[in-house]
C-alpha cells in the first residue's frame, strides 16, 4: 500500500502547489491591481488614514502661516482626526474631508497631494521608507489673507442689516490669488470629518436640509443680478467706443426703451434729474436713464462682447491650482440673450441688461473680477487659491504659484479712465464708506431687483497705493432690501483696510 | 523499559523546543496585534497565550508518557495554527473596542477569540483523552460498523432536520440549539466514515482488486464490488443536493476514492472516480443552469468562480472583498491588526486566510501552508512507516482528507476553484471543527507512535540472533498483493 499512498502525497503537494502558485498569482502579481481597485475604497480609507494628512494654511501676516485644516493623531483604528480650529470662517474655500462620503474644496482638489499621494511627494516617500519615518502628506499654502478673511466673515455675519445670506471675495489683481472668500450662512467642518460615520450622517443630513443651503459656496457657485455693478461694463464699452470720462450722455427722470412702454427711472428723484450729465458723473451717482440710453445706442452686441472680456460666458473657470487646472468649479456669469423671437435685438431688454437686469447674472468672484481688470491696467489675472505646495518637512516646495494672464478686459487708458470713474463713485458718489485712508478706492455699488425678494445689495471694488494694485473686493447680501448696497460698501471698505493693514500699509 | 525511554527523548526534547518556539510566535504575534491596534500592549496580553501554553504541555506530557514515538513535529505545527487562530479572532474583537482601557478590561474568554480559546483548550484535552483511552489504534478497528452507522447519522441530521434548526448561511450542515449553540456534526462524520472506510476496505480490499474485467486497458471491479463506491459517490451527490453544499460532498467522495485507491493499488479507481466526480459537477452545474432548484446553489457558486467582479455589490461581494485583501496585503502583508479584515463577510470562518492575508502578506500565508503541508505529509509518512493495513489507510485517509479540505478552502477563497463552505482547520472560528481536528492530530500522533515505536519494544516480539529484527507478522492483512 505504500506505492498509492505515496502518490497520495504527492497529489498533496501538486494541490498545495497550485494554491502557493494561486496565492503569488493573487498576492504579487494581482496585488497591486486589486490594492488600487476604485471598490477597494475602505481599505484605501484606512491606508489613507495611517498617515498624517497634510495642513491647509493661509497667510497670516509677514511670513508666518496658520493651519485651517489639520490632522492630530488619535488612538482610534483610524489613525488621524481632521481638524479645522477655524470652525465656520474657512469651511467653504478650504472645504471638508470626510472620512464617509466626499471631500469638497482644497480638500478635494488637492487630496492628492494633502494625503500624500501625489507623484510630486514620490522622494518624500522614498526617504521615509529609508529612515522610517512616518510618510506624511504634504501642506498646501494658499493665497488667503488670514486678517481679510477674518475680516470678511466677521463683518458679513454681523451685517447691521441682519442679512443671513450673502458672500464676499477678496483678490489681489496684480496676481489672481483669492485673499478671502466667504460664503454665508457657512458651516462647521468638524462633525463631517468625525470617524463615526452616524455623526457625519447626521451633520450632513442637518446641512443638506437647511433651506439656507449652508454647504453652497455663494462665492463661485451662484449667479444673481449685479444690478448698476454692470454699468461698469457699459462704461468700458462707452470709453472704448470714443467716449471720455467727461463726455456729456443724455440724462433724465426716465427714459422709455424703444419698443416697449416700460418706464425707467432711476433709483430717487434727485439722482441725474438734469437733461445733461457727464460721463464720469452718470457712474458716481448711479444714473440709471443715461446707462440704459447709452446700452440700447451701443447695442447688443457691443455690450456682450465687453462683458466677456471681463470673463462673462466663461464656462471652463476654476479657481484653485493654476498647474493642474483644477478647483472649485466658478458658475458662469450671463448677460442673456437680449433678443426677441426672432432673434434680432431686443432693444427694451437691452435698457435693462444696461443696469444689470433682466437675465444679467453674476458670480460674487466675477464681480471682483471685473473690478481686479480695472485696477490692473486692464490685465484680468486668472483667480488661484494654491500659491505653494510645501513637502511634509516643510523644507522643500514643491510648487510655487506663476500667475496667468487670464485675459485683457480693457486697454489700460481705458483702464486708466474706469480707475478715474470708480474712483469718483468712492470719493463723491454712493460708495463713499469703502474709502481707506492712504489708498486710492474705486468702486461700484449695485442693488438688483429680482421680482421675488427684496433687493440684494453689491459692491464691487478696489485699493490701490502709488498706481498698484492691492486688492479687489465683491461684496453681495442676497434680498438685503433698502441700505444693502450701503451696508455692502461698508463691508467692502472694511475687508480692504484688513488686506491693506496686515501689509504694514506699504 | 528505560531503553524505550532513552530512544524517545530527544524526538520529545525537539518537540517541546519546536512548541516553546511556536509558542513564542503566538505571543508575539498578539503583541503586535496590541501595539498596531491600540498604539500600546495592555499588561494582559500574554495571558490567552499562557492559558493555550498550559494546555498545550500538559498534551505535550501525555504524549511523553503515553505515545514517546510520536512525530514531533505535528503538535507544534498545529498549535501555531491554533494559536494564530485564536489570535486572529482575538483581533478582530479588537475591532469593536473603542480604546486602550475597554481591551484591557476584556478577560481571556472574552469574545470570539476568547471563545474560541476555550474551545481550543476543551479539544486539546480531548486528544489527550483519545490518547489515554486508545493505547493501539487498532483497537478501534472493532468499533468500525458502530462508527460507520454513526457517521452516516451525523451526516444526514442536518440535512434532514428542518432548514431553522439546520441552515446558517445557506448551508445546512448544521444542529443547531437556539441561536447561541450549534454544533456541525459532519466535522466528526467525517472521522467516523474515515475509520470506517478503512475498515471495509482492509477487509474487502483482495476481493476489489483481483476480481476485475479488463476494459480500454482499465482494470474495471465487478459490479457488486463497484456496489459500495457507487452507494457513496450517490451519498455525495444526495448531501451536495440536500447540505447544498459541494464541499462536504468533494470531501468525503475524494476521501473515500483516496482510501480505496490506495487499499487496492488500483489507479482505475482515481481514474473511474475522477470521472464520475466530474461527472457529477458538470451535471450539477447543467442541471442548475436548466432547472436550478436544488442544484441552483452550486451553478451560483461556480458563476461567482467565474467571474466575481461582474456582481461586485451581490454575489461576487465576498469573493471580491477576500481578493482585495490579498492584493492590499501583497507581499509582506500590513502587519499584524494593520489590516481591515472586518469588511469580509465571514471572515471568523470561512474567509480567515484572507483576512489574515491582508496582515502577514504572502509570506505569511505561504508560512501558514508549509504548517498544513508539514501536518499533512507527517501524517502521510506515518501511514506509510507504520505496519498494518488498518492503521496505513486510517492515517493516509485522514491526512489526505485534511490536505483536500484545506486545498478546497483555500482554493475557493482564492478563486482556484469554485467557492465551497469549508472550515480552515485550526484556524477557523467554531468548536466542531478544531475539536474533530485536535481528534484527527490524535489519531496521527498515536499511528506514527505505532510506526516509529522500535521493533523490539512494539509488542514483545523476538529479536533475531545478531541482533536485527525478525520479520513481522502483522495484524490484519499483508502488506503484499499477489496480482494476477
Amino acid at each position: 500500500m505504500n506505492a498509492p499512498l505515496r502518490k497520495a502525497s504527492i497529489v498533496i503537494l501538486v494541490l498545495f502547489g497550485l494554491l502557493f502558485a494561486n496565492l503569488n498569482w493573487v498576492q504579487a502579481a494581482k496585488g497591486e491591481e486589486y490594492r488600487t481597485h476604485e471598490r477597494n475604497s475602505f481599505r484605501l480609507r484606512d491606508v489613507e488614514y495611517d498617515k498624517q494628512r497634510g495642513n491647509i494654511e493661509v497667510h497670516a501676516g509677514g511670513t508666518s502661516t496658520e493651519a485651517v485644516a489639520l490632522s492630530k493623531s488619535t488612538d482610534g483604528r483610524l489613525r488621524y482626526q481632521r481638524e479645522y480650529p477655524f470652525g465656520d470662517v474657512y469651511a467653504h474655500v478650504a472645504g471638508y474631508k470626510p472620512v464617509y462620503g466626499t471631500a469638497s474644496s482644497v480638500e478635494r482638489f488637492e487630496n492628492d497631494y494633502l494625503s500624500g499621494q501625489s507623484d510630486e511627494l514620490f522622494t518624500d516617500r522614498v526617504r521615509a521608507m529609508f529612515t522610517g519615518e512616518e510618510a506624511a502628506g504634504g501642506n498646501v499654502l494658499l493665497s488667503i489673507s488670514k486678517a481679510a478673511q477674518e475680516a470678511a466673515y466677521k463683518e458679513l455675519k454681523e451685517n447691521k442689516l441682519g442679512v443671513k445670506v450673502g458672500a464676499a471675495v477678496a483678490l489681489d489683481p496684480s496676481t489672481g490669488g483669492i485673499q478671502a472668500m466667504v460664503s454665508m450662512p457657512s458651516f462647521d467642518p468638524s462633525p463631517l470629518a468625525s470617524h463615526t460615520q452616524a455623526d457625519t450622517d447626521a451633520a450632513f443630513a442637518a446641512y443638506d436640509g437647511d433651506k439656507a443651503k449652508p454647504l453652497l459656496n455663494r462665492a463661485v457657485a451662484e449667479t444673481w443680478p449685479p444690478g448698476s455693478v454692470f454699468k461698469v461694463i457699459d462704461s468700458a464699452a462707452a470709453l472704448e467706443a470714443g467716449s471720455t470720462p467727461e463726455t456729456m450722455m443724455q440724462a433724465g427722470p426716465s427714459y422709455v426703451a424703444p419698443g416697449t412702454t416700460h418706464e425707467i427711472t432711476n433709483a430717487s428723484a434727485n439722482v441725474c434729474p438734469q437733461q445733461q450729465i457727464s460721463l464720469i458723473d452718470a457712474l458716481t451717482v448711479s444714473c440709471n436713464t443715461s446707462f440704459s440710453r447709452l446700452g440700447v445706442e451701443l447695442g447688443r452686441d457691443v455690450i456682450k462682447k465687453k462683458a466677456q472680456d471681463f470673463g462673462f460666458e466663461d464656462e471652463a473657470l476654476t479657481c484653485g491650482n493654476l498647474k493642474e487646472n483644477s478647483g472649485l468649479t466658478v458658475a458662469t456669469s450671463h448677460v442673456g440673450d437680449v433678443a426677441n423671437a426672432d432673434g434680432t435685438e431686443d432693444k427694451a431688454a437691452m435698457a435693462q441688461t444696461a443696469i444689470g437686469q433682466k437675465d444679467v447674472r453674476i458670480t460674487p468672484l466675477q464681480g471682483a473680477m471685473i473690478a481686479a481688470a480695472v485696477a490692473n491696467d486692464g490685465v484680468q489675472m486668472r483667480p488661484y487659491l494654491v500659491e505653494r505646495l510645501l513637502g511634509p518637512d516643510r523644507t522643500s516646495t514643491h510648487y510655487t504659484v506663476n500667475p496667468e494672464e487670464l485675459r485683457r478686459s480693457v486697454s489700460s487708458d481705458v483702464a486708466r479712465d474706469l480707475q478715474t470713474m470708480m474712483e469718483s463713485v468712492v470719493n463723491n458718489g454712493t460708495a463713499t464708506s469703502a474709502q481707506v485712508e492712504g489708498y486710492d478706492v474705486g468702486g461700484k455699488t449695485g442693488t438688483s431687483q429680482n421680482g421675488v425678494t427684496d433687493n440684494h445689495g453689491w459692491f464691487v471694488g478696489y485699493a490701490m497705493k502709488d498706481g498698484k494694485a492691492v486688492s479687489a473686493v465683491a461684496v453681495f447680501l442676497e434680498a438685503a432690501g433698502n441700505g444693502g448696497s450701503a451696508e455692502a460698501t461698508r463691508i467692502a471698505g472694511q475687508i480692504l483696510k484688513a488686506v491693506t493693514s496686515e501689509r504694514g500699509g506699504n | 523499559m528505560p531503553r524505550l525511554k532513552i530512544d524517545s527523548t530527544k524526538r520529545r526534547n525537539s518537540e517541546l523546543a519546536l512548541l516553546a518556539l511556536a509558542l513564542l510566535l503566538v505571543l508575539a504575534y498578539s503583541a503586535t496585534v496590541e501595539a498596531t491596534m491600540l498604539d500600546t500592549i495592555t499588561p494582559d496580553f500574554w495571558v490567552p497565550t499562557a492559558a493555550l501554553a498550559a494546555v498545550f504541555l500538559a498534551l505535550h506530557v501525555v504524549i511523553r508518557f503515553l505515545a514517546p514515538f510520536a512525530d514531533p513535529a505535528i503538535i507544534p505545527a498545529a498549535a501555531l495554527l491554533n494559536g494564530l487562530g485564536v489570535g486572529f479572532l482575538r483581533r478582530l474583537d479588537l475591532d469593536d473596542v473603542s480604546g486602550v482601557a475597554e481591551a484591557a478590561d476584556r478577560g481571556a474568554f472574552a469574545g470570539g477569540g476568547g471563545r474560541q480559546l476555550a474551545w481550543t483548550l476543551i479539544s486539546v484535552i480531548l486528544a489527550a483523552a483519545l490518547l489515554v483511552l486508545i493505547r493501539d489504534h487498532r483497537n478501534v478497528s472493532r468499533y468500525s460498523y458502530t462508527l460507520g452507522f454513526g457517521a452516516i447519522i451525523l451526516i444526514m441530521i442536518p440535512a434532514v432536520l428542518p432548514a431553522r434548526f439546520s441552515e446558517v448561511n445557506g448551508a445546512k450542515l448544521w444542529i443547531r440549539f437556539g441561536d447561541a449553540f450549534a454544533i456541525q456534526p459532519g466535522e466528526f462524520g467525517k472521522l467516523a466514515l474515515v475509520v470506517f472506510f478503512a475498515f471495509y476496505l482492509v477487509r474487502k480490499r483482495e476481493v476489489l482488486s483481483l476480481a476485475s474485467k479488463r476494459f480500454l486497458g482499465i482494470d474495471f471491479p465487478r459490479g457488486r464490488d463497484l456496489g459500495p463506491v457507487l452507494v457513496v459517490w450517490m451519498m455525495s451527490l444526495l448531501l451536495l443536493v440536500f447540505v447544498k453544499d459541494l464541499g462536504t460532498a468533494l470531501l468525503y467522495f475524494g476521501m473515500f476514492v483516496v482510501t480505496l485507491y490506495v487499499a487496492t493499488e488500483r489507479s482505475s479507481w482515481l481514474i473511474i472516480g475522477l470521472l464520475l466526480f466530474f461527472g457529477g459537477v458538470f451535471l450539477a452545474y447543467y442541471l442548475g443552469e436548466l432547472v436550478g432548484g436544488p442544484f441552483a446553489n452550486f451553478y451560483d457558486r461556480a458563476t461567482i468562480w467565474l467571474d466575481p467582479f461582474s456582481d461586485i455589490d451581490g454575489d461576487g461581494y465576498q469573493l471580491v472583498q477576500a481578493l482585495f485583501a490579498f492584493g492590499t496585503g501583497g507581499l509582506f502583508g500590513a502587519g499584524p491588526g494593520g489590516g481591515s479584515p472586518g469588511i469580509i463577510p465571514e471572515v471568523q470562518n470561512d474567509f480567515i486566510f484572507a483576512g489574515m492575508g491582508e496582515e502577514i502578506g504572502l509570506f505569511g500565508l505561504v508560512a501558514l501552508l508549509m504548517l498544513y503541508l508539514i501536518i499533512v505529509e507527517r501524517g502521510l509518512r506515518a501511514a506509510l512507516d507504520v505496519r498494518d493495513s488498518f492503521g496505513k489507510l486510517v492515517a493516509g485517509g485522514l491526512a489526505f482528507t485534511l490536505g483536500l479540505q484545506v486545498f478546497v478552502i483555500i482554493g475557493g477563497i482564492t478563486g482556484l476553484i469554485p467557492l465551497t463552505g469549508q472550515t480552515t482547520p485550526f484556524l477557523s472560528s467554531g468548536g466542531s471543527s478544531l475539536m474533530a481536528n485536535w481528534m484527527l492530530v490524535a489519531m496521527l500522533l498515536r499511528i506514527s507512535d505505532a510506526a516509529r515505536r522500535p521493533l523490539a519494544s512494539g509488542g514483545g516480539l523476538a529479536t533475531a540472533p545478531g541482533g536485527k529484527p525478525a520479520p513481522q507478522q502483522l495484524h490484519g492483512a499483508p502488506t503484499e498483493v499477489i496480482r494476477p
